[in-house]
């Protein structure tokens, strides 16, 4: 049910995302869900792909600072209110949130929110305790509930 | 030990022997060389002044760039036909210094790579892989020599091509490894990614004989704790003889100096002063045998500390401290005297960042502004920015505590630092003073 998630270290220069993004095309990897976090002098980019195994030894081989982490996919209604309450369902069970993203689904009305944890299984207790639903990981990288 | 008569001989007979020593050093150097006959009889110095060891101080200092002018044959004590052998030093900021050796000083230098190797636990039952460059470089043809003379098996593969070097570690049973500190981080480096089944522990490699560039305990340790060995300091210079001046023994507290051969003093490098043993100093240098280039009071600039203790070896010999740095290394940042091994140090205290770094000094308006650049290696990678931002923190702040200077730490990616099979570049001095 957690959702591999593939870390890289950049630093914050012209031409550094390219070379990332050069080594996964290289390598047929498709990009599902991608977004960088930055302070001033680096940035950690962080992506869900088709094939996390083989683009994180990709990228080692390339030697790139890399890590495989697993997150939790949430689906929910795109409507106001909605993620509060689902911040509030980790907030009461003391669960804090290293990082999130989210994006809009192009179908249905639904957005996808990503989400890591220390402890990922404490997390989707909690979301199934409160009755929200997590989203699988199928083997092409893509998300089903 | 492969000298034990004069590695453990009693001081005060070694005190008669090196004033026998230093009185034809110095009459050889004054007869048979126009620059040092020139240069003490300016100094109003002569052989027959020297009649206690303290007497050398009266002679003048020689330096790094009196050897470069009087290249290439100008400090030579015998005629051509009696030299055998030719070393330069690498020469990056200047001309290089030129060493000559004859027959006499090609065996003095290989005894004392012997000694070398025999302090590191080496003998003849040994395979030796001598990984520093061969050529007008000590390195290469100091350790080949030393081995020799020990009568270990010598591997003279020189430095560069990891992928080879491991392979014949592996292969040939390698026992000792010669090569700079640097160097064999690379290729520990080297094997931890490219070839996934090398393990050093399942081959023969048990020491190693590290040398030609300072280096830290932290690194010490990171080459002890990944190839699984022991790792030995050994310090030398070309101007003095090369490799083989002084180095660690099975205790590793400090390198023994073969006095025997090398009379060092410890002085102040700004005023030229000497110090008391147990200062922190510039080392200078005085050969007492050698035929070739005898060097009178040279000036190292290698910033290291002596000091006299009984060593469990059974060694008599003098210690000096690894080498804190050269004297023209030396960063003043802001006024604080900085040297690089003190920044590696602060870095190697860090649990898992490796020594790929480099300092980056420059000058914005009047102040001085330092960068330390550290390789995020896969150790201390975390997808969260918050312990990344954390880490250059934390670095930033043990730089201010223990070295008292403020600089910016920038984390890069890995291999961003530019290699080198030899000795790393550590310092970009971008001001313009």
């Amino acid at each position: 049910m957690n959702i591999p998630q593939l870390s890289v270290f950049l630093e914050n220069k012209p031409g550094h995302l390219q070379n990332v993004l050069r080594v996964l095309a290289d390598h047929a990897v498709n990009i599902k869900f991608f977004t960088i976090a930055e302070v001033k002098d680096f940035g950690i980019l962080r992506m869900v792909v088709d094939k996390p195994e083989e683009a994180h030894a990709a990228l080692k081989a390339a030697r790139f600072a890399c890590s495989l982490a697993q997150v939790i996919a949430v689906a929910m209604s795109d409507t106001p209110g909605t993620l509060l309450r689902l911040v509030d369902a980790f907030g009461k069970r003391n669960l804090n949130i290293e990082y999130m993203y989210a994006f809009a689904d192009r179908h249905g009305g639904h957005s996808i929110t990503l989400f890591r944890f220390e402890d990922p299984e404490a997390a989707a207790r909690a979301l199934e305790e409160e009755g929200y639903q997590i989203l699988k990981w199928l083997p092409q990288g893509d998300l089903q509930t | 030990m492969f000298s034990p008569d004069q590695e453990s001989m009693h001081p005060s007979r070694r005190r008669e022997l090196q004033l026998e020593r230093l009185r034809w050093s110095v009459g050889h150097a004054y007869e048979n060389n126009a620059f040092y006959r020139k240069k003490f009889r300016a100094a109003g110095c002569e052989p027959a002044q020297v009649r206690s060891l303290d007497d050398l101080r009266r002679f003048p200092y020689l330096t790094k760039e009196e050897m470069r002018a009087q290249a290439p044959y100008g400090l030579f004590a015998v005629p051509l036909k009696e030299v055998v052998r030719i070393h330069a030093s690498s020469g990056t900021t200047g001309n290089a210094t030129v060493a000559g050796y004859t027959r006499g000083d090609v065996d003095l230098w290989a005894t004392l790579m012997a000694r070398t190797i025999a302090s590191a636990g080496g003998g003849a039952e040994d395979v030796l892989q001598v990984a520093y460059g061969y050529g007008l470089f000590t390195g290469g043809l100091g350790a080949h020599y030393g081995g020799e003379k020990i009568g270990a098996t010598v591997i003279p593969i020189s430095g560069g091509n990891s992928e080879r070097q491991l392979a014949i570690i592996r292969d040939f049973g390698t026992t000792l490894l010669a090569c700079t500190p640097s160097y064999a981080i690379n290729l520990a480096d080297y094997a931890a990614r490219s070839l996934p089944g090398f393990d050093f522990r399942k081959t023969r490699l048990r020491a190693g004989i590290f040398g030609a560039e300072p280096w830290t305990e932290g690194m010490r340790q990171e080459i002890e704790t990944r190839m699984g060995i022991d790792a030995f300091d050994i310090y030398g210079l070309s101007e003095v003889i090369g490799p083989g001046v002084a180095c660690e023994c099975s205790a590793k507290r400090g390198l023994h100096v073969f006095e025997d051969q090398f009379l060092v003093e410890t002085i102040d490098p700004d005023t030229g002063e000497v110090l008391p043993e147990g200062s922190q100093g510039e080392l200078v240098y005085t050969s007492l045998t050698k035929e070739c280039c005898p060097v009178i009071r040279y000036r190292s600039r290698d910033i290291s500390r002596l000091f006299r203790e009984a060593c469990p070896c059974g060694r008599t010999l003098i210690k000096m401290d690894k080498v804190y740095g050269r004297s023209d290394d030396m960063l003043i940042i802001r006024g604080v005297n900085v040297f690089p091994s003190q920044v590696e140090a602060v870095l190697m205290q860090v649990e898992g960042v490796e020594p790929h770094y480099q300092i980056v000094v420059d000058r914005q308006g009047a102040l001085d502004d330092v960068e330390v650049r550290v390789e995020v290696g896969e150790a201390i990678f975390s997808d969260e920015l918050k312990v990344m931002a954390d880490l250059s923190e934390h670095i930033a702040a043990r730089m201010r505590a223990v070295l008292g200077i403020s600089a910016k730490v920038t984390l890069v990616e890995p291999d961003a630092i530019e290699r080198s099979a030899g000795k790393a570049r550590r310092v970009i001095d971008r001001r313009t003073l």
